[in-house]
């Protein structure tokens, strides 16, 4: 066994009659950010289920932190970033609170914050750089703001892999700096970084590797390779383009 | 008549101490527990419930049990039966739900038709809460009392399952046990509620505190306490004009629940119509000012 934190062997995820992913094998290490990047409809919302314990698989085998995913999950190993759109923005929760949900884990069954997790809310509020913000309403922050929130919440959890969902979906260019030097400072610390995309803008800046997909894997390797038009033309058809 | 003697009057009659009780405490967990079932979008679930429980209350007369027994034992099986409806077909789920409380109301309906006479069907459709029992009430006080705790002890991993299931999911909660526990708990709210207002009118104790909390609060433990608030307030004040005008108690609660509803609309912080535009006007006066 190697030390990856992700480690999935040809997992195959089914839909009644539609097959969503075929044979994914992926090795995810520590300290790398990997993109994983497919047109819509391409296994990407599958494969994050699947890692996420909320989508059963067919065949093949996941590991997290080399063993089971729902232990790695109890030990508050996991942390995921929505989608903007699978969220309920105008949910009565601040910043705080939003927040504060990473550390749940690591609480009571009544999720009575102590002064620890108080401390690590706010920490990771600092990080984030919505300190200031922390007693918002979260639908009063802006695309790239809500994002940061959800990073926080991974921060304060303490997790060593973080899955993002489209994490620049609806976000501006500003933002979207903020929000790639915030994940690299994540990776520089240890952390396993997967995010799902399928705008090819920000992909070079931020990955340290993408793995291409169209139900099942069609290329690993550097951005710079992903991104060359043969190899792109592979996941998204010709007249791909990288831009911005 | 003194404000006090208007507040004390009622009580001096034993059925209006009893009823005040009921209402009370029937609203106060119908409240706590309507604040998640407005931001989950469960409203049409706590209808199903409350309507699924008829036949259940039928076969505890006749079989001479306490109401609450059948009542929780249909409201929890229209849950189950919705769930494995919703998970077997690809029936949409506000179809499953209809298909499954109308059928079990329906059987309701039926089991009353052939039951001996002590049971009044318009008693349970419509609350009777100036004729509740001694045993009746110390149903509704203890399972009002149990679910209001179990609501407020749970309410941080509630608030969390209602927010962001995959996130509770990604730390290893068991959101299948969280969404059981809210839904056997709004089985029991009903099972308290209908003897305040009646089978009809539960699904509006357990939908307008909520909704009229929301409008009022962004912050979700607040929105609980207003909730709680409002709606101990406006139905304590439906229950007393009820005994003052002679109209139906259970119909009083609920239309002063609405009415504060209605107040929350109009003058709410959040999305007041009425405060909006004042807000707005008063904007661009200062604007104009400038």
């Amino acid at each position: 066994m190697t030390d990856a934190i992700v480690s999935l062997q040809g997992v195959s995820v089914r839909y009644g009659a539609v097959q969503a992913l075929t044979d994914v094998s992926l090795e995810l290490p520590a300290g790398r950010i990997v993109g994983l990047l497919g047109v819509n409809g391409s296994g990407k919302s599958s494969l994050f289920g699947a890692v996420m314990g909320t989508v059963p698989i067919e065949s093949g085998r996941i590991r997290l932190f080399g063993g089971e995913p729902a232990a790695a999950r109890k030990r508050n190993l996991v942390s995921y970033v929505p989608q903007s759109e699978a969220v309920d923005w105008d949910f009565p929760l601040s910043v705080w609170d939003v927040v504060m949900m990473g550390r749940y884990g690591r609480m009571g069954p009544t999720r009575r914050p102590r002064a620890e997790d108080r401390e690590a809310t706010e920490r990771a509020l600092q990080r984030v750089g919505l300190l200031d913000l922390a007693s918002r309403q979260i639908g009063e922050l802006s695309g790239g703001q809500r994002k940061r929130v959800f990073v926080a919440r991974g921060v304060a959890q303490e997790a060593s892999l973080l899955l993002l969902d489209e994490p620049f979906a609806g976000v501006d260019k500003g933002s979207e700096r903020t929000i790639i030097e915030l994940l690299h400072g994540l990776r520089d610390e240890g952390k396993a970084i997967l995010v799902s995309t399928h705008d090819l803008a920000g992909v070079p800046e931020l990955c340290d590797e993408v793995v291409l997909l169209q139900r099942r894997v069609l290329f690993q390797g550097s951005p710079a390779d992903a991104l060359a038009p043969e190899t792109l033309a592979l996941a998204f058809g010709g007249g791909v383009a990288v831009t911005g | 008549m003194t404000p006090i003697e208007w507040l004390l009057e009622p009580l001096q009659y034993a059925f209006m101490a009893r009823a005040l009780v009921v209402t009370l405490v029937a609203a106060v967990t119908c409240a706590i527990l309507s604040c998640w079932l407005v931001q989950i979008g469960w409203s049409l679930m706590g209808d199903a419930v409350s309507h699924a429980v008829l036949p259940g209350v039928a076969l505890s007369y006749i079989l001479g049990l306490p109401f609450a027994v059948g009542a929780f034992v249909f409201g929890a099986g229209a849950v189950a039966l919705i769930g494995g409806v919703r998970a077997t077909t690809k029936i949409k789920s506000d179809a499953a739900i209809g298909v499954v409380f109308t059928a079990l109301f329906a059987m309701g309906l039926v089991l009353i038709s052939i039951t001996p006479s002590q049971t009044d069907l318009s008693h349970i459709l419509f609350g009777n809460v100036l004729g509740v029992s001694d045993a009746e009430i110390a149903q509704v006080v203890v399972i009002g009392a149990v679910a209001s705790a179990v609501l407020l002890l749970k309410r941080r991993d509630l608030t969390l399952f209602a927010f962001d299931r995959s996130h509770a999911n990604a730390i290893g909660i068991n959101t299948r046990w969280l969404s059981v526990l809210l839904l056997g708990l709004l089985a029991l709210t009903v099972v308290v509620a209908l003897q305040a207002v009646g089978i009809i009118l539960v699904v509006a104790m357990l939908i307008t505190p909520g909704a009229t909390a929301y409008l009022l609060t962004k912050r979700f433990d607040r929105m609980i306490a207003l909730a709680v608030l409002v709606t101990a307030v406006a139905s304590l004040g439906g229950a007393y004009a009820s005994f003052y005008l002679d109209v139906s108690t259970g119909g009083a609660v609920v239309l002063a629940q609405s009415a504060a509803f209605t107040l929350a609309y109009l003058f709410g912080l959040r999305g007041g119509v009425v405060t909006a535009r004042v807000r707005v006007a008063r904007a661009r006066r200062l604007e104009a000012a400038s």
